[in-house]
């Protein structure tokens, strides 16, 4: 920080993450209004804690391991190297707490290495923490009404704090290795944060089975409608807001993005490879906009699916909404949208799941076409700016084989695989699902009748101090 | 007696690292944060279990249970 324009470069970066975060955060509310919005009344107190209880349990493990394993797990391990060695993410290393960025305490990092860190990496923590919260709660909506709120947590702990952070140190990471070697793109998350998360909500969606009375006798499924569609659509309109904010975080401010000599200071995505606030301000609108359009049509103007439609589309149009035009985005996110509300119902019929808010569809399906649907558009596009990273050879190419490669280890290998086998050692150990009674009785029965017997109580106090005569002047 | 490394804020800035008290003890604090998360995790399932069960026992009494479905309609009671 002794020269101005260093300064200026940090302390900007400092804070613009500092305000993503700040605006990340709606999407949290949005997630918990939306969710007790779906949630019968019955349920409702369980419903909020179980989601807002995602911010402690990933925000302490994410701490603890999830930062580390996105600088060190890049190369697999063993696909591209070993294990990365990234002291600044150790949890014991000074520089993650309070630090000005002088003379290092300890002897296992170097005064450039505090320099850099002091200032953006707790913001940088933090950022990446609430790409975790966003991935753990996509899952808890789609749960709802049966699940044991301590098993979802641990569900939580694992997809927040291990398998996204994994994914995202493999396809997000400048150097990750799907990134070199199968020219992954996913700009703005598509596969990394949506399609994992939609792949881990069917594994558990399989092995908890669906709510009590969600099919008949002869397997068709009944609706089970949203108990405040109001409360669902403003959490929806939260989940928008802060997705504003998720864009920026996806985002580096101001980076010099000229190889070689000269400089060129630019915003660049998370690849570093350099783009405008303008460019993703473009798509993301014309992504909402084509997906509440389709999300209209094909709900037959449904408020909830409308809704959800808009937020299918820009998770459909994410992965590439660093480059495409506006007018494609808009029609990439309309054509998934139509997809995807089509195969929600088709798997809800031949397969029985009861997926409460539609999550599977509208982070999954939408996340994994997204990905897929960058291979073809952007094909030929260079994945990232390797020559900037100063890597003599050039990596792989966006191609439509390597985002398909990449979208089935996204939704399945790391998001399918591991959720099935968690939720599988959970359901055996008989702490995956509420008991029969309770889920019937809601999951809220013992808070409420307590507050109905306190109740009766206070009211049977006042009608005794009622009937006594009042005491004289 | 002073927690932290920080004599005055007068001196070369360039001097001044880490602000927190007690430096040198990251590898204590970090045990401590994981038994309170396992910890933590362990305390909440056997609370929640041992309530799931209770609350169970109590539904399968008499008419608990259909009073309780039956309750799920009248909200004034809920």
């Amino acid at each position: 920080m002794d020269n101005g324009l260093t300064a200026l470069q940090v302390l900007f970066t400092e804070t613009y993450y500092w305000i993503t975060v700040v605006m990340m955060f709606l999407i949290h509310v949005g997630f918990c209004t939306y969710e007790v919005g779906v949630s019968r009344r019955k349920n409702h107190l369980t419903t909020l804690m179980k989601n807002a209880m995602v911010i402690p349990v990933v925000g302490v493990t994410f701490y603890l391991f999830g930062w580390w394993l996105y600088s060190a797990m890049v190369n697999g391990p063993g696909i591209t190297g070993g294990v990365v060695t990234s002291r600044f993410a150790e949890p014991w290393n000074e520089l993650m707490g309070a630090h000005m960025g002088g003379k290092p305490h300890g002897t296992d990092i170097t005064p450039a290495d505090t320099a850099l860190w002091a200032r953006l990496n707790g913001v940088f923590w933090a950022a990446f923490l609430l790409f975790s919260w966003t991935t753990a709660s996509i899952v808890s909506g789609s749960i709802i009404e049966r699940v044991r709120s301590g098993a979802f947590w641990l569900i939580a702990a694992m997809l927040g704090s291990v398998t996204w952070i994994i994914d995202a140190a493999w396809g997000w990471h400048p150097a990750g290795w799907m990134v070199q070697m199968l020219g992954y793109h996913d700009a703005y998350a598509s596969g990394v944060v949506h399609a994992i998360a939609g792949g881990t909500c069917l594994a558990v969606l399989i092995n908890l089975g669906p709510r009590i009375g969600k099919f008949r006798a002869d397997g068709t499924p009944r609706n089970i409608p949203p108990q405040n569609v109001w409360l669902v659509c403003i959490g929806l309109f939260l989940i928008y807001t802060g997705f504003w904010g998720f864009y920026a975080a996806c985002n580096i401010p101001i980076f010099d993005v000229q190889p070689g000599e000269g400089v060129f200071w630019s915003a660049t995505n998370i690849y570093l490879q350099a783009t405008t606030l303008s460019a993703i301000t473009f798509n993301f609108i014309m992504s909402l906009c084509g997906g509440i359009m389709a999300g209209y049509i094909m709900s037959k103007a449904d408020p909830y699916w409308t809704f959800s439609g808009g937020l299918a589309g820009v998770i459909a149009c994410s992965a590439g909404n660093d480059l495409y035009h506006p007018i494609q985005a808009m029609l990439i996110a309309a054509i998934i949208v139509i997809i995807i509300y089509r195969m929600h119902y088709w798997v809800e019929r031949r397969f029985k799941i009861d997926d409460a808010v539609g999550a599977v569809a509208v982070h999954g399906y939408a996340g994994f076409l997204g990905v897929v649907a960058v291979g073809v558009i952007l094909w030929g596009y260079p994945s990232s700016p390797d020559a900037l990273l100063g890597h003599a050879q050039p990596w792989a190419r966006i191609t439509p084989w390597g985002q398909l490669i990449g979208a089935i280890i996204m939704f399945w290998v790391l998001g399918f695989i591991p959720g099935y086998v968690l939720s599988w050692i959970l359901k055996k150990c008989g702490v995956l699902r509420v008991p029969r009674e309770v889920e019937l009785a809601g999951l809220d029965y013992l808070i409420h009748a307590t507050t109905v017997r306190e109740d009766d109580e206070i009211r049977a106090v006042l009608l005794k101090e009622a009937r006594q005569p009042a005491a004289a002047e | 007696m002073r927690t932290g490394l920080i004599d005055n804020w007068g001196g070369n800035m360039m001097d001044i690292g880490p602000l927190y008290p007690f430096v040198g003890w990251e590898v204590p604090m970090v045990i401590a944060c994981l038994i309170f998360w396992v910890g933590w995790h362990y305390l909440q399932m056997r609370m929640e279990n041992r309530g799931l069960e209770s609350e169970a026992l109590m539904l399968r009494q008499g008419d608990n249970l259909l009073k309780a479905v039956q309750a799920e309609h009248t909200p004034e009671r809920m």
